[in-house]
């Protein structure tokens, strides 16, 4: 039953990113892309990380994909059928893309160590366990993240609103 | 059916998604374009840091905190990304990356 829910949602998320890389209309592109974090969201579900996924779910596919969809509809002149073509030498990008799959996949499959099913998961409430991590052996990288947030959201909106010199 | 899913799976997953993102990278045009292709690749990485997490370390949540850290980059990342296409766009009218060449001539 889990291999059939797995390979479903597997399969919704690269043919997803497939649509992302291919669509030649951007809006279809930013729509991929959600359809691509949702999947992603439900393989974390399938790992036993629920918290991540409902972070996927409420940042990725709530927060980013509305950004992304914003920014397209801000920038969108000419013909949207034909808003996000491919360059001339889209031949050595497929090159070196399948180059550093092809290297991917070998490695995987070649190492025996991850040739594993899944052990017994014995965290019981990881979203609390989680949290406790976050404030005590991780706070100075969480904290770091927080203003890091802060002053990267405050430089974007300066970014975007443009600075008027003010005399 | 006997087969059942294991870590080399979700890493397959993983670099497949990571390739299609690195293949948008390369060819897409439109900058949007590109930051989505980013955005794919970043979540093929947080795909790989929760499966060997849930493999490789069955009673630590390492990798679960490793993937919190890099939404919180990717979100930072993306908004300041989109920031710039706006900014540039508002002096250039364009978002290809082939008339973004003011320090070249």
């Amino acid at each position: 039953m889990s291999t059939i829910v797995f390979f479903i949602f597997a399969i919704l998320a690269v043919a997803a990113a497939w649509g992302v890389v291919t669509s030649q209309n951007i809006v279809h592109s930013a729509l991929f892309l959600a359809l691509t974090f949702v999947g992603v969201a439900a393989l974390y579900v399938m790992l036993n990380a629920e918290f991540i996924a409902a972070v996927q779910i409420l940042v990725y596919t709530g927060a980013v994909s509305i950004m992304v969809v914003f920014a397209v509809m801000l920038t969108l002149r000419g013909d949207v059928g034909e808003s996000s073509p491919e360059n001339k030498k889209w031949g050595w990008g497929l090159f070196v893309a399948g180059l550093v799959f092809v290297m991917i996949t070998a490695v995987i499959l070649t190492n025996a160590d991850w040739r594993i099913l899944p052990g017994p998961w014995t965290i019981q409430n990881s979203t609390a366990a989680l949290s406790n991590l976050l404030l005590t052996n991780y706070m100075i990288p969480f904290e770091a993240a927080a203003i890091l947030l802060t002053v990267a959201l405050v430089g974007a909106v300066i970014l975007a609103k443009g600075v008027r010199e003010n005399k | 059916m006997n087969f059942s899913v294991g870590l080399s799976t979700y890493l397959l997953v993983g670099a497949m998604l990571f390739s299609l993102g690195l293949y948008g990278l390369f060819v897409k045009k439109n900058v949007v374009a590109i930051l989505m292709s980013i955005e794919l690749m970043l979540n093929a990485v947080n795909l790989n840091f929760v499966a060997f997490n849930r493999f490789l370390a069955t009673d630590r949540l390492i990798g679960n905190v490793a993937a919190l850290f890099v939404i919180v980059l990717a979100a930072a990342e993306v908004a300041v990304g989109l920031a710039l296409v706006i900014a540039i766009y508002r002096s250039r009218q364009t978002t290809n990356v082939d008339e973004f060449n003011w320090l070249k001539w």
